[in-house]
């Protein structure tokens, strides 16, 4: 899920016109693709973005500004925050470890990373809360040691961040991978520390490809719902997530609200988008220039 | 699960310097291995765990009977016919915009990668308040249905229009790097020779990609049978009309039904577990 952009476009664009002359098929396949884009993808889109319009400046103000709608916001940007940070440090380690060591059974986790996108995220969410609760194989540990995660800020970041683990994981694998590995053999001859060369030598290397899987584990934590909504308990204005309150405003018909707040993730999903679109075109021209 | 993951990593020779500071990078191996691997378990394993652990905790007759409830059986039918109806339909879509992208040269090209790529990037719910914007009763079509009688959200068909959504890039996600790789030198002999179009797919193009195809569709699948957000808005959730199974588990779960709640998601969870399978299997045959 984590190759926007990366690796889709041809390096060489050899013998256009011939190609074109040659092969049947293009309008009728482009054809489709439009056509499916626009019905399935487009149209749906422009319906949120038209329908989130017709209620103006104001009333979009209205909704937004409404204390729990702002809480759940909150709400929804801290605990993808704290997700974030916990899948930047599994992430890396996983990655690291898969690419530079060998383990028995490293085929196995290789494939057992790729789990929270496999299982539904319902699954998820039933499965952390069960984990989590005051009776639970970590609640009944937890709890008496002052450490409440069901229905708190806590919980919500577990189980964004359990969704979201693959992102960092399989961006920053096969950059890791095609580094050489003579810089750091370099390096080391000269008495640098595994963490001094780690640090000066490897992080800047990954940093795109890292920032990019980050990016992207943020934008599935914002929008996430199933895992969530379970552990969340869906106090407001203490537990309840923007995707919630979304679902809420629609169960009361107030679809006006329910678009404005929809319209907001959207938007942020965009800008994300966009952001790690742009971070990875200036990754590619600079590895382009530099060799 | 992209293609980001089709390389099998490779232990990379460490550097071997004698003396302490090569027994200090063993040792500080040692540990980095044993921390991932104990998140790991601790993260990945436990939830899957529990869900067994739960749904098999009063006995496996008592498992079965679980199953077996009549809301339980219609969810499973109900998200398999659905999810039988989107899947081909984003296979036809996937090969369809892979060969226009792979095989010809366009302005716009990057453009149109990313549109297809815009479903990953939004959150389900928002998805399914779009559908609602475009068929539901206050939607764009929604006088026009309305006035022709036909009912599109909170019915089966919404359900599919989402899975259809939500699964779109898969396919094509997993064709397209193969098939600019592989280029149209093959394409193009058979076209030369007479082909027609048709036939230059099935006979030349196809057998190349089928396991990228096999890997892409059986993503889609596992998306399409464990969506929850996008569903759950475009459903209506009716008691066994509208609920698929992620549906169906919220719903025993809330209803403190958790030995119902947990032998369904055992079933989503052994299909989960399965994709995880024959995505490995695939990625050796691909790498």
């Amino acid at each position: 899920m984590g190759s926007h952009g990366q690796g889709l476009t041809p390096p060489h664009s050899a013998k256009p016109v011939k190609a074109r002359r040659v092969l049947p098929g293009f309008g009728i396949t482009m054809g489709l693709t439009l056509t499916y884009l626009g019905i399935i993808v487009l149209l749906p889109l422009a319906a949120l973005i038209l329908k989130s319009a017709e209620i103006g400046i104001d009333g979009f103000w209205q909704v937004l500004s409404s204390p729990r709608v702002l809480a759940s916001f909150q709400l929804t940007f801290t605990a993808a925050l704290i997700a974030t940070l916990i899948n930047a440090a599994y992430g890396l380690l996983m990655a690291w470890i898969l690419v530079r060591y060998d383990f028995p059974g490293k085929r196995f986790v290789d494939a057992l990373v790729d789990l929270p996108f496999a299982l539904p995220t319902a699954v998820a969410g039933v499965a952390l809360t069960t984990l989590f609760a005051g009776t639970g194989w970590y609640g009944q540990w937890l709890e008496p040691a002052g450490i409440q995660v069901v229905y708190t800020i806590t919980g919500v970041a577990i189980a964004m961040a359990f969704t979201s683990v693959p992102f960092v994981i399989r961006t920053v694998q096969p950059v890791l991978e095609t580094l050489d590995s003579q810089i750091e053999e370099a390096s080391v001859t000269l008495g640098a520390y595994p963490f001094t060369i780690f640090r000066r030598v490897i992080l800047p290397m990954i940093a795109p490809a890292y920032l990019t899987g980050c990016a992207l584990a943020f934008a599935r934590s914002l929008g996430e719902f199933g895992a969530v909504i379970f552990i969340a308990g869906n106090l407001p204005f203490k537990t309840e997530i923007a995707a919630l309150l979304i679902f809420i405003r629609l169960e009361e018909f107030d679809y006006p609200a329910a678009s404005a707040i929809a319209a907001v993730l959207l938007a942020l999903a965009f800008i994300i988008l966009f952001a790690t679109n742009a971070l990875q075109a200036r990754w590619l021209r600079r590895r382009e220039a530099s060799s | 699960m992209s293609m980001l993951a089709l390389e099998t990593p490779r232990a990379v020779p460490q550097a071997t310097t004698v003396g302490a500071n090569a027994r200090a990078t063993r040792s500080g191996q040692r540990l980095l291995i044993a921390a991932g691997l104990a998140f790991t378990a601790l993260f990945l394993v436990a939830p899957v765990a529990v869900i067994f652990a739960q749904a098999l905790a009063r006995g496996f007759a008592a498992y079965r009977a679980s199953i077996l409830q009549p809301e339980t059986l219609h969810a499973i039918w109900l998200t398999a016919v659905t999810a039988v109806i989107a899947v081909p339909i984003n296979m036809v879509f996937g090969v369809a915009a892979a060969w226009a992208i792979a095989k010809f040269r366009f302005p716009g090209k990057k453009t149109l990668i990313s549109l297809i790529e815009i479903p990953f990037s939004i959150s389900p719910i928002v998805a399914g308040v779009a559908y609602l914007l475009v068929y539901g009763s206050q939607g764009l079509f929604g006088e026009w249905l309305a006035d022709h009688d036909i009912r599109i959200m909170f019915t089966p068909a919404a359900i599919v229009l989402v899975m259809l959504f939500v699964t779109s890039p898969f396919v094509v996600r997993e064709l397209l790097p193969l098939m600019q790789a592989q280029g149209s030198e093959q394409e193009e002999a058979a076209a030369t020779l007479g082909a027609t179009g048709f036939q230059i797919f099935r006979r030349v193009t196809l057998p190349n990609i089928r396991w990228a195809l096999l890997y892409g569709t059986v993503l889609c699948s596992a998306r399409a049978i464990g969506e929850f957000g996008a569903v759950s808005v475009v459903s209506g959730r009716i008691r066994g009309e509208t609920n698929t199974l992620p549906l169906q588990i919220e719903l025993l779960y809330n209803d403190y039904n958790a030995a119902g709640a947990f032998a369904a998601a055992s079933t989503l969870t052994v299909i989960a577990l399965i994709t995880l399978l024959i995505k490995a299997v695939i990625e050796r045959r691909l790498g």
